[in-house]
């Protein structure tokens, strides 16, 4: 049923031209199917009685704000055509793709701060309702519906025709939806347990937008580089933590646990992808997990291929994470004093001072270097500096294991 | 990212005030929680009840000790707290200076803990 959320909410936008009432009436819409479906069976048409149900909802809602600003407008100017009640069944599927796309690339405009961007694609386009996204960014559901509503109110005062933007600039935005598409997959595959369970949907929504962008743009080889990227990360969901939600770090963990199907579906992604089109940093970063996913045992990855890989990342997209990332790369294709000079590179960038992961890298390096008492510091270090509590149960006991 | 801002001031100090200053300070005070809840970034938060109400709870060799009186003794006194939600630290710290009792007293920013992590 939610796939059918943004096909929806298109036609609404489409006819009335209000995205901020048709929104709202294709979410009361949805929630009138999951009410009466169960109960009275699916529709012949399922996606023609969201839109008669959202359009009745929103109609009823224009007249109501026409009246409170007295001015005189007829119900019939406001009645759609004669399409209504009955959209031709499996009609305009290239419409419906479209509108898709433009309703992503609406939700995730540049005038929105990251964590609006994210909660109006999931309620837009992901179709899922303000309590459940509350309750998987952990916040009240009062706080996620006002952030949502200002969302929505800063939309309508950017004043958008409701089409696909012509390029150069479709291609910028188009980079910002993939942006916010990893940022709600990484908040589901950061979940640890417990509390965090209904985080998880969140992985799953991403990994569905991302797939349904690939659909509609197969040759654009960032989208299927997010989508690989996506599937690999995920593939290994099963082995990263222990039931009490303690991390395994990628070494240690049960490879068996992986799962080879994303794998295999990840893997076929990026090689064809990274085969016809031009090179970007979700493609390298999917085949960096590509090569990870590839060894059947820790001690069988091919370093010095996934050096190479950051490498040309490093080149393309600098930046202090992927300094970081290369080093342990680099520690492991040429030894541990080669990753430690290169994280040296990163004690005078301001972006990194006092960020507990490059101790924690540092500390894994210097282990390997036969430095305990130093990585002990280190790993101390990072533990009273992450705001991650699980990431600080496992530098501690990293601390701990060490005897200088 | 979740914050807690913690309030610290002194009651005694308010207590000597005019009871128009006050009633600006709760004005101050409500219009920033307004604003915070508009925004989405209000998250939560309470007033607590004055230090002297407080009891110390301390457990020895399995034997409880409850004292009155708060855990830390100082003129200034954890007043209250407000969660929020917000970008980066530095707003939160610019919410923090908006907050009145920053002006006499002190507000303390703490990130808050979270359950999401990252293997290595």
């Amino acid at each position: 049923m939610r796939q059918l959320a943004p096909q929806v909410l298109g036609t609404l936008v489409r006819r009335y031209g209000n995205f901020e009432l048709s929104e709202d009436a294709v979410q009361e819409a949805l929630l009138a199917a999951a009410v009466q479906w169960p109960a009275s069976g699916l529709p012949d048409n399922p996606r023609g009685w969201l839109i008669t149900v959202a359009s009745r909802r929103l109609l009823d809602q224009l007249r109501a704000e026409s009246a409170r600003r007295r001015r005189e407008v007829t119900a019939a100017a406001l009645e759609p055509g004669g399409d209504l009640a009955a959209p031709s069944p499996g009609g305009e599927p290239g419409g419906q793709r479209d509108d898709t796309l433009t309703l992503l690339l609406l939700c995730c405009h540049p005038a929105l701060s990251p964590p609006s961007q994210v909660a109006l694609t999931l309620r837009a386009v992901g179709g899922l309702t303000t309590a459940q996204i509350a309750r998987a960014f952990l916040v009240p559901e009062p706080t996620m519906a006002q952030r949502i509503s200002r969302a929505k109110q800063r939309i309508k005062a950017t004043a958008e025709p409701f089409r696909r933007p012509a390029e150069p600039e479709r291609t910028q935005r188009l980079r910002v939806v993939l942006d916010v598409l990893y940022l709600i997959f990484n908040e589901g595959y950061t979940a640890t347990s417990g509390p965090d369970l209904h985080r998880v949907q969140l992985t799953t929504e991403a990994i569905r937008l991302a797939r349904e962008v690939h659909r509609m743009l197969p040759d654009d080889g960032e989208v299927a580089g997010l989508l690989a990227l996506m599937l690999l990360t995920d593939a290994r969901r099963p082995a990263r933590t222990r039931p009490d939600g303690a991390l395994i770090p990628l070494a240690e963990q049960d490879r068996s646990r992986w799962d080879s199907g994303a794998i295999a579906d990840g893997v076929r992604l990026i090689t064809a992808a990274m085969a016809r089109a031009p090179l970007g940093p979700f493609q390298l970063q999917a085949a960096i997990a590509a090569v990870h996913a590839e060894a059947t045992r820790a001690e069988d990855t091919d370093w010095p291929q996934i050096a190479a890989l950051y490498k040309v990342l490093a080149g393309i997209s600098p930046g202090p994470v992927v300094t970081l990332n290369r080093a342990v790369a680099v520690a492991m294709a040429d030894g541990p004093q080669a990753g430690l000079d290169l994280l040296a590179t990163l004690d005078a960038d301001e972006r990194m001072t006092g960020h507990h992961r490059l101790d924690a890298v540092r500390a894994h390096l210097l282990e390997m270097a036969g430095q305990p008492a130093a990585a002990q510091a280190a790993y101390r270090r990072a533990a009273l500096r992450t705001t991650s509590l699980p990431e600080r149960r496992y530098l501690e006991s990293r601390a701990a294991r060490l005897r200088p | 990212m979740k914050y807690m801002l913690l309030i610290y001031n002194n009651p005694a100090t308010y207590q000597s005030w005019t009871e128009a200053a006050r009633d600006e300070l709760f004005g101050e005070v409500d219009a920033l929680m307004k604003e915070l809840t508009e925004s989405g970034e209000l998250v939560g938060g309470e007033a607590l009840a004055d230090a002297s109400t407080a009891t110390t709870v301390r457990v020895r060799g399995g034997v409880t000790a409850a004292t009155d009186g708060p855990f830390a003794e100082a003129k200034e006194q954890l007043a209250g707290y407000l969660t929020i939600d917000c970008e980066s630290q530095q707003r939160a710290v610019e919410i923090a200076a908006r907050w009145p009792d920053a002006r006499y007293f002190a507000m303390e920013v703490r990130p808050v803990m979270n359950t999401a992590g990252t293997e290595i």
